[in-house]
């Protein structure tokens, strides 16, 4: 095994990739909650079909959007090989346990709370993203252009209840993913320091109610305006 | 105080275990922990039955020998050894729930007792420093900065009792080899070794069998000498840059 092979499959190596593709992901939420505020200017829906054209077709964009995919894909294997190595590191349980005493019941549970994301994930790429690259959507003309209406299927996909609980309830869990897991990658990164560690866990803290809260008021502003 | 245990026995090592109630009558709420084990065992040996096996040696706090996963906590309820832990922690009348370190790599070899020679064989693969045969050297000669001692020796007071282990969700080792690196690292002896240290405990932590680190932050809370965490982080400092620019190839 070369040294980069080796260090990436030892624990530390492993959880670095967890690490960085996690912060990555973080990134990417930041660019993708601001560009959605669009949803709550009162135009139509046309600055956020113009914005959903850019990000599909301007070339800078579609790279930042492999290396999210990739980023996605490398995070849940990472987490499926880690957490089936921390699984056989112990093979017969405690008959009694009191591990609240000790630690957060969200950085016990980042595999559970993690594959609720995914699932979450999966059902909205089929409903938007799919759509926006490869469904056949109505269009609209701005200024003599034509844009796919990518608003419109937003807008009727709110209107069912089930979905906007989906994703409410699926944003409190991203939440607490992220309240144990933002600053838990500066830890993984061996960034932890008198200074700054107090300010990146309320950093982290804040991030992980403002950024689902916003997400999750979308759909129950596009539900409760139509 | 009267007490029902609740112990797990497991004659050897291949021998699949389970639990057994005994009941103690009469203990002082000023025993220790393993004093109170010590009088049950009195009682079995009068009886002609097989005393249950625990680990201990100093019964003083200072060597790391005593164990024991305590009512789902390893050294029970406080944050101390086993040995230091005392009876007026419990209440009349109740059950104690009495279990080995769990982990693939401290396998019970008798009752209560894990062999925790996988923690031996980290320390052999790198933590150790080279030393200088000849004159004795002047005490002072090597400056350090008081502030730089305290945290090497705040690192130093691990006493490899594997409470961090035990207290892991994923029987994670990363705790006691961050300390033994960093109380290394830290100082100016621990230099000529630094990288190939780094590289090879951590090498050595994960092929005996240990966990990753989830930071939970479990194991800090339960270790009885207080080893923080910002000690992996230190580690994870260390093992990364070693990779990069060590010779190891
Ligand atoms: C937008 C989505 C996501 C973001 C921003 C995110 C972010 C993070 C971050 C920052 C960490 C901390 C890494 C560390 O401790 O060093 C983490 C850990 C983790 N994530 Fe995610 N994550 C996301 C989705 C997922 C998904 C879909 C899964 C999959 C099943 C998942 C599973 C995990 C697990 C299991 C851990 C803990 C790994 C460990 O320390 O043992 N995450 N995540
Ligand atoms: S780090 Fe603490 S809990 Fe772990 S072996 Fe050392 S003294 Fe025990
Ligand atoms: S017996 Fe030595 S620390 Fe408990």
């Amino acid at each position: 095994m070369s040294w980069v092979s080796k260090t990436l499959s030892s624990t530390l190596g492993r959880k670095l990739l967890m690490a960085l593709t996690g912060l990555f992901l973080i990134l990417f939420l930041i660019g993708h909650v601001s560009g959605n505020t669009l949803l709550f200017k009162n135009d139509g829906g046309e600055a956020f079909n113009i914005y959903a054209k850019f990000m599909t077709t301007n070339p800078a964009v579609k790279i930042l959007s492999y290396l999210t995919y990739i980023s996605v894909i490398a995070h849940v294997v990472y987490s499926i090989i880690l957490t089936r190595v921390n699984k056989a590191a112990r093979p017969v349980p405690y008959a009694s346990s009191q591990a609240s005493t000790n630690s957060a019941w969200n950085s016990r549970n980042m595999g559970v709370l993690g594959t609720i994301i995914l699932i979450f994930l999966v059902v909205h790429l089929q409903g938007f993203w799919y759509q926006m690259h490869w469904g056949n959507l109505p269009t609209v003309q701005y200024n003599g252009e034509e844009y796919k209406d990518l608003y419109t299927i937003v807008k009727f996909a709110f209107q069912q209840e089930w979905l906007v609980a989906l994703y409410v309830i699926s944003m409190a869990f991203l939440g607490f993913h992220l309240s144990h897991g933002f600053a838990s990658a500066f830890q993984t990164l061996g960034l932890n320091h008198v200074k700054y560690s107090p300010a990146i866990k309320k950093v982290g803290l804040a991030f992980s109610i403002i950024v689902p809260a916003l997400f999750a008021s979308m759909p129950l502003y596009i539900y409760f305006m139509n | 105080m009267n007490l029902t245990l609740n112990i797990w026995r497991q004659k050897n090592n291949t021998d699949k275990g389970g639990f057994r109630e005994y009941k103690v009558t009469d203990v002082s709420k000023d025993m220790s922990f393993l004093e109170m084990l010590d009088v049950l065992n009195e009682q079995l040996a009068e009886k002609g039955e097989d005393p249950v096996h625990f680990d201990h040696d100093c019964r003083e706090g200072i060597c790391g020998m005593c164990s024991l996963y305590i009512n789902g906590k390893p050294h029970g309820p406080l944050q101390t050894t086993t040995c230091q832990l005392h009876m007026r922690s419990f209440n009349d009348g109740e059950t104690i729930t009495i279990e080995p370190w769990r982990a693939k790599a401290f396998p019970v070899m008798k009752d209560l007792v894990v062999d925790r020679s996988a923690f031996d064989r980290i320390i052999q693969a790198g933590g150790y420093v080279s030393v200088n045969t000849g004159g004795v050297p002047d005490a002072n000669e090597i400056p350090i900065p008081k502030r730089v001692a305290d945290e090497a020796f705040d690192a130093a007071t691990c006493i490899g009792c594997g409470a961090c282990v035990a207290a892991c969700k994923n029987a994670s080792a990363m705790l006691f080899t961050s300390a033994k690196i960093s109380q290394l690292a830290l100082l100016p002896q621990g230099q000529v070794e630094r990288k190939e240290r780094a590289e090879k405990m951590v090498a050595q932590m994960d092929a005996e069998g240990f966990g990753a680190c989830t930071n939970t932050g479990a194991c800090e809370a339960e270790c009885p000498k207080g080893i923080s965490i910002s000690n992996i982080a230190r580690m994870n400092r260390e093992y990364f840059s070693a990779v990069v620019s060590s010779e190891n190839v």
